[in-house]
């Protein structure tokens, strides 16, 4: 892959074809846009879960508690068809899936976003000022990945109880760490960079500097990051869900459907916990493998 | 290297501090845990004389200090659900754990070292990209729901093995193990399997891409040139070479396992700490959460500062690197 000559064109329209550039590479990537089409999907279905799904699964109105457990492609008491099957109270399994992969994907939405925004932020100031403040920050971070990541989150949930804004909690404290890590590389490497000291030169205040000049060109490897801390982060919102320590039972996201199809595998029912898991699994393959195409894209070694 | 190792445990200790800390106030500045000890129709003076009785009305600093003399005499309180010590409720359950991960980590070698040998050597055969493929997938496999399918597969359709508790337990040196016994090993093998899998695909991926920078090295093509047979270069001359990472990374890996133990010893009833900590959490059981926490932060402290020290004897830049800052 060729870039296109930075000096020959003006910095906007320079930003817009390397976009492209780099989005027809991913494009022309089978897997990658296989599975980019693939997320695009979930997430479709997850937004728009209440207007596509066949049945609302936490309307007890619709509920029959006589269709529990009843095997996938079954027809209810009154004529639906549940395709992938009911679980333990006659919920349709595939409308529980897809509110929630909506749960799912939110939880992880939302603290990707809050965690990114707090890494990045003392990423970039720890990289730019460096000296003491940079000690500190990193300090901090480097004190936090010496411990597994599940053990932080088990920990905050421990600590302050359980609930969808803990674990939102848990999963900012424990994201924030590698989004710095990230941003702070990269903003040591760009800070020396001529655009910089032209930019201090012209006397710029160091926020204005920090937010115009260096984010934007920090902005790539933490993207990358973020794609694989998302998964990552979907899939210890399952595994707290599963432990119970997660969303409430009555919001379920897949780890909680998972939990509770669990105690139906011992009889035979397996479809329960396999469906939800399969989502699970699809889900989080998807972004991963689209991440993992991304972060050869942006790598400058792997170029030409 | 004295100079490296003291102010490696110097650090060690002060993170340690934090962690107290951490827990602590997490504890009791978030939540009174009067609360839950009285009842709920305790007056003001009831409640004040219940706060006095367990120290909560002196100054958080000092309540902090007392905390932390009485951990550092192993007293963390006496669980609210067994009534007996939570440290010793603790270390009762922890050789289970240990036992379970050690078992994993020696399953993600057996199987993760030939596989992983097997793609570096033959990157382009289907099998190889087949073991390739395969072990990406682990990587995104929720090591949960891989519990459920192993339990679904081999304990409910097949009925090969069973899926709760540990099984028959044999005392060598006054612990119990299940290893020792036919009946103990049929019980740990899906667990040690479950928590061993993100660790099979981890290990593959080390050994496979150490193989293939190790192939071209010149000292290989030395040793070819030289005659010897290929089963000697390979196991001999590739291998050692390629262990030296597969081993830290392992070593350091061993504190997510005892980490990750709580969520196989939870779909498997596998009685270890983990599933000790989610009933805790469960009941409010605080002394044995705390001192789950603080036992736990330790040990992951403890593995830090072994692989640190190991690396600083193996790797002399490291050592003094770390000596100057």
């Amino acid at each position: 892959m060729s870039l296109v000559e930075p000096t020959a064109i003006a910095p906007a329209e320079h930003d817009r074809s390397r976009l492209r550039v780099f989005l027809s590479a991913l494009i022309a990537d089978r897997i990658a846009s296989v599975s980019l089409i693939i997320f695009l999907c979930i997430a479709f279905v997850a937004v728009f879960a209440p207007w596509i799904a066949p049945t609302d699964p936490y309307d007890l109105v619709t509920l029959n508690i006589l269709d529990n457990r009843l095997p996938p492609g079954s027809v209810g008491m009154d004529g639906t068809v549940y395709w992938l099957g009911t679980d333990g109270q006659g919920r349709d399994l595939l409308s529980a899936i897809m509110y929630g992969l909506r749960v799912s994907l939110l939880v992880a939405f939302v603290s990707g976003v809050i965690g990114l925004a707090i890494g990045l932020s003392l990423g970039l100031l720890s990289g730019y000022v460096g000296g003491r403040t940079d000690t500190v920050i990193m300090r901090i971070v480097d004190l936090q990945l010496s411990f597994p990541t599940i053990f932080i989150a088990l920990l905050i949930l421990a600590l302050f109880g359980r609930g969808v804004d803990k674990v939102i909690i848990a999963l900012i404290i424990v994201q924030w760490a590698y989004y710095c890590r990230a941003a702070r590389a990269a903003a040591m490497v760009e800070s020396r960079k001529e655009y910089i000291e032209a930019a201090q030169a012209l006397k710029l205040g160091p926020v204005r500097i920090i937010l115009r000049h260096l984010l934007p060109n920090c902005l790539p490897p933490v993207l990358v990051v973020a794609t694989i801390q998302i998964a990552a982060s979907i899939a210890i919102e399952a595994t707290l869900s599963f432990l119970g320590l997660g969303v409430p039972p009555t919001e379920p996201s897949l780890g909680r459907l998972i939990s509770n199809g669990f105690q139906f595998t011992m009889s035979g029912q397996h479809w329960i916990s396999v469906f939800p898991g399969l989502a699970l699994l699809i889900t989080i393959a998807s972004i991963n493998l689209v991440g993992d195409r991304v972060r050869d894209l942006l790598n400058p070694r792997l170029q030409r | 290297m004295l100079v490296y190792v003291m102010n490696r445990l110097f650090q060690s200790v002060a993170i340690l501090m934090i962690m107290t800390l951490i827990v602590f106030f997490g504890l009791n500045v978030i939540g009174n845990p009067i609360d839950i000890m009285v009842p709920p129709d305790c007056g003001f003076d009831c409640r004040a004389a219940a706060e006095a009785a367990f120290g909560l009305d002196r100054p958080i600093h000092e309540q902090y200090f007392i905390f932390l003399s009485r951990m550092l005499g192993g007293d963390f309180g006496n669980s609210f659900v067994f009534g007996l010590p939570a440290l010793d409720l603790i270390l009762s359950r922890m050789v289970a754990t240990l036992e379970l991960a050690f078992s994993a980590m020696l399953l993600a070698v057996v199987i993760g070292l030939p596989l992983g040998l097997w793609a570096g050597l033959y990157p382009e055969s289907v099998s190889g990209r087949s073991i390739t493929a395969l072990s990406i997938l682990g990587f995104s496999l929720p090591s949960f729901w891989v519990g459920i399918m192993l339990i679904m597969i081999f304990a409910v359709e097949l009925g090969w093995l069973p899926v709760t508790g540990r099984g028959e337990t044999r005392t060598i040196f006054g612990v119990e193990l299940s290893i020792l016994t036919l009946d103990g090993w049929s019980h740990i093998f899906l667990p040690a399997l479950n928590l061993a899998l993100l660790k099979i695909s981890l290990t593959i991926r080390l050994v496979q891409s150490g193989v293939r920078e190790t192939i071209g090295m010149d000292y290989i093509k030395f040793a070819r040139a030289k005659g010897l047979s290929r089963n000697r270069i390979i196991f001999v001359h590739v291998l050692k070479n390629v262990m030296i990472p597969v081993v830290t990374v392992l070593g350091m890996e061993l504190g997510t396992m005892i980490a990750f133990a709580v969520v196989t010893e939870t779909i498997f009833s596998w009685p270890g700490m983990g599933k000790l900590l989610i009933d805790a959490i469960n009941l409010l059981d605080r002394p044995v959460i705390v001192a789950y926490l603080v036992i736990v932060s330790m040990m992951f402290i403890l593995i830090n500062l072994t692989v640190d020290i190991i690396c600083g004897f193996l790797n002399p830049r490291i050592r003094l690197d770390g000596s100057r800052s």
